[in-house]
């Protein structure tokens, strides 16, 4: 989905908080959510597309005014809600307030039926699809063109994953970009790789 | 805390929201304090940059180790004795060198190999550094203290699959006939993310 979340590419942003030796957590709470939604994970309650995409579909004033450990928060609840392990009305009564959760999910999907197999040094495009569910792409890819230089073994596909859909796993491609091609002479000149899936890819 | 009656209109505190969820979890039987104790351990004793560290270390001073690495990250880092989670199945190692500057970011949440090179700072996983790193990526490095020379060729890594990617900073040329333990000693966790020299 085109949600808040994907932000790479996006402008307006100002400094990066940057210190060296920066901290991992920044209260005890941040480190007990962050154990519950592996635990969750561990237990099969969900996996980590659907973990992810749950994050997405945060309201997006919500997504943007949460700290990162409070969209965990707020996935984790999601989940637990939405798989009838928790109802809402009980955690709210714990918490004695409201308790926000993300919004509903759109269908997930299954593979391309049209893969074809790439070779680190192929030229590829990727697809311009817009997708409703969880994807992997990042918007700032769509329908541009890119170079493999790197394969991994088969992984599930999130699209389906994300979603309970069955599919098959798919290999992914890291693919080399030039941000001059990304955003034609509104970036820094570099390569930009990203990791996509197979069936995100067409021969260019 | 009312155990009847309407729940209030207000946003629960984040504080209460997890301790909420907590006990809800705890009400199921999943035990929710002893995972997170453990986890607190994991975090403090295990997957600690220090393991990237002396990856890097070795890489450094052992030829045959730094070709492993290159080509089989995963197998490279177990090695070493260095756990890998299960779905992390492979591990790309970005050698940095007089022209080329490796750096890694998710823009689309947080991933990292957390067992290697820690769990993710701050600003990692902040809206700034996701949207920017990608699309601005010297003059963010600059920003971030790492000014790089006009000609190095910079090679951003978005982390959007399970794939993970670790950094290999360039050996500071001061260190020759160090041994390994000390070499380790000087590898950051934010060189081995690219953001930083060494």
């Amino acid at each position: 989905m085109d949600g808040m979340h994907d932000l790479g590419g996006k402008q307006g942003f100002g400094p990066v908080r940057y210190t060296t030796n920066a901290p991992i957590f920044h209260a005890p709470w941040e480190q007990r959510v962050n154990a519950m939604y592996s635990l969750a994970v561990k237990h099969g309650i969900f996996n980590m597309d659907e973990y992810r995409h749950a994050i997405e579909r945060m309201e997006p004033r919500h997504y943007l005014s949460a700290s990162y450990y409070e969209r965990t928060l707020t996935s984790l609840a999601t989940l637990c809600v939405e798989k009838n392990l928790l109802p809402v009305a009980e955690l709210e009564r714990h918490a004695g307030g409201r308790f926000p959760l993300a919004l509903p999910s759109a269908p997930g999907r299954g593979n391309s039926i049209n893969r074809v197999a790439f070779a680190v040094g192929d030229s590829v495009r990727v697809s311009a699809s817009l997708v409703a569910g969880h994807v992997r792409m990042p918007a700032y890819v769509r329908g541009k063109t890119g170079l493999i230089v790197g394969q991994s073994p088969a992984y599930p596909y999130p699209d389906a994953h994300g979603h309970g859909v069955a599919a098959d796993k798919e290999v992914t491609y890291d693919v080399r970009f030039n941000a001059m091609d990304l955003w034609p002479d509104a970036a820094d000149p570099a390569f930009v790789h990203v990791g996509l899936f197979h069936s995100y890819l067409e021969p260019a | 805390m009312a155990e009847h009656g309407p729940i209030p209109a207000t946003v629960a505190s984040i504080e209460r929201r997890v301790s909420a969820i907590e006990a809800s979890l705890d009400a199921r039987g999943l035990h929710p304090a002893e995972f997170i104790a453990n986890q607190r351990e994991l975090i403090q004793d295990h997957w600690d940059p220090s393991n990237g560290a002396r990856v890097v270390a070795r890489a450094w001073a052992d030829p045959a180790f730094r070709q492993r690495l290159l080509s089989d990250g995963r197998a490279a880092v177990m090695e070493l004795g260095i756990p890998m989670p299960a779905h992390h199945q492979h591990l790309v190692a970005l050698e940095n060198t007089a022209q080329v500057h490796n750096v890694i970011c998710c823009t689309l949440c947080s991933c990292t190999a957390f067992t290697v090179i820690g769990l993710p700072p701050d600003w990692y996983k902040d809206l700034e550094y996701r949207a920017r790193i990608v699309r601005q990526s010297r003059s963010v490095l600059k920003d971030m203290g790492l000014d790089l020379p006009a000609s190095t060729e910079i090679r951003v890594w978005d982390t959007t699959t399970d794939t993970r990617y670790i950094v290999v900073p360039l050996r500071p040329p001061e260190t020759e006939g160090w041994t390994q333990e000390r070499l380790a000693s000087i590898v950051t966790r934010d060189a081995m993310i690219g953001v930083s020299g060494l």
